[in-house]
């Protein structure tokens, strides 16, 4: 499956839906949106997985690249995801003592300690 | 003998080609199916470093993938970029993974071995018999 993607707005977060597969081909367009967003000034990004049904080394690449513009402009970051498969690529990479990973888009914007939610 | 080979230009929109068709020849050769995942995620990081190397260095060989099922499930995925460039890769810890000065290249490489060495018990890289290159092995056992 291709990748797909989609924004949505939930209080002062902007929650970005990534379904199909996010691989060396497709994350590129994954790098473009994210970097769309945080140029035109979106400050607290929630990254929602809960459709990706695969997710390599470079989908991964863009995620940090994400998580290091937002840390350095003051803003959040954070990625929703409750796979099994998926979870088990971000421990065996240590990627989850990266990321703040939460099981559901509620569960991250009450998390985050940058701002109030809605 | 392999029982599928497999070889593709170096570009990016034929690693998913490669994955699919070496899941597809896992479950024909009988490796299990809760290995599936992984072999596709194995699979695709080996095509992807091996795309990225023969970028890297402007080469415009094919990379070769070859799926063997005897005995186990064996794939070799060969690239044809300098030797130094293949071997000697290293995960990265947790606070490197983070700092500003990584690039998101050198942290997509770490990254792909950390999945490659992770997910595959029995894991080589090394250079290739004959020519340019190294090729990266990887066994599932098969569970008939």
């Amino acid at each position: 499956m291709e990748l797909s993607l989609a924004t949505r707005t939930v209080g002062e977060h902007t929650v970005l839906e990534v379904g199909g597969e996010v691989d060396v081909y497709t994350a590129p367009r994954l790098r473009e949106r994210l970097l769309e967003l945080i140029d035109g000034g979106t400050r607290r990004v929630v990254v929602d997985l809960g459709r990706v049904d695969f997710l390599d080394s470079t989908g991964l690449g863009v995620l940090v690249g994400a998580l290091k513009r937002l840390r350095s402009a003051d803003g959040s970051f954070a990625l929703v995801c409750d796979k099994e498969p998926l979870l088990k690529i971000f421990r065996i990479t240590a990627l989850d003592q990266v990321f703040p990973l939460h099981p559901t888009v509620d569960a991250a914007i009450s998390a985050d300690p940058t701002g109030a939610s809605a | 003998m392999a029982t599928v080979k497999l070889s593709f230009s170096p570009a990016p929109v034929h690693v998913r080609t490669a994955r699919l068709v070496g899941v597809a020849v896992a479950r024909r050769a009988g490796v299990r199916e809760d290995l599936l995942d992984e072999v596709r995620l194995a699979i695709g990081e080996a095509c992807t470093r091996a795309v990225a190397l023969h970028r890297q260095y402007g080469l415009h060989d094919p990379v070769l993938v070859e799926m063997s099922d005897s005995g186990a499930y064996s794939v070799r995925v060969v690239d044809r970029a300098p030797i130094e460039a293949g071997i000697g890769l290293a995960a990265l810890p947790p606070d490197e993974l983070a700092k500003e000065s990584l690039s998101e290249d050198a942290l997509t490489t770490g990254v792909g071995f950390a999945l490659l060495a992770g997910f595959v018990e029995d894991l080589q890289v090394r250079p290739v018999d004959e020519g340019i290159g190294t090729e990266v092995r990887m066994v599932w056992p098969v569970g008939r």
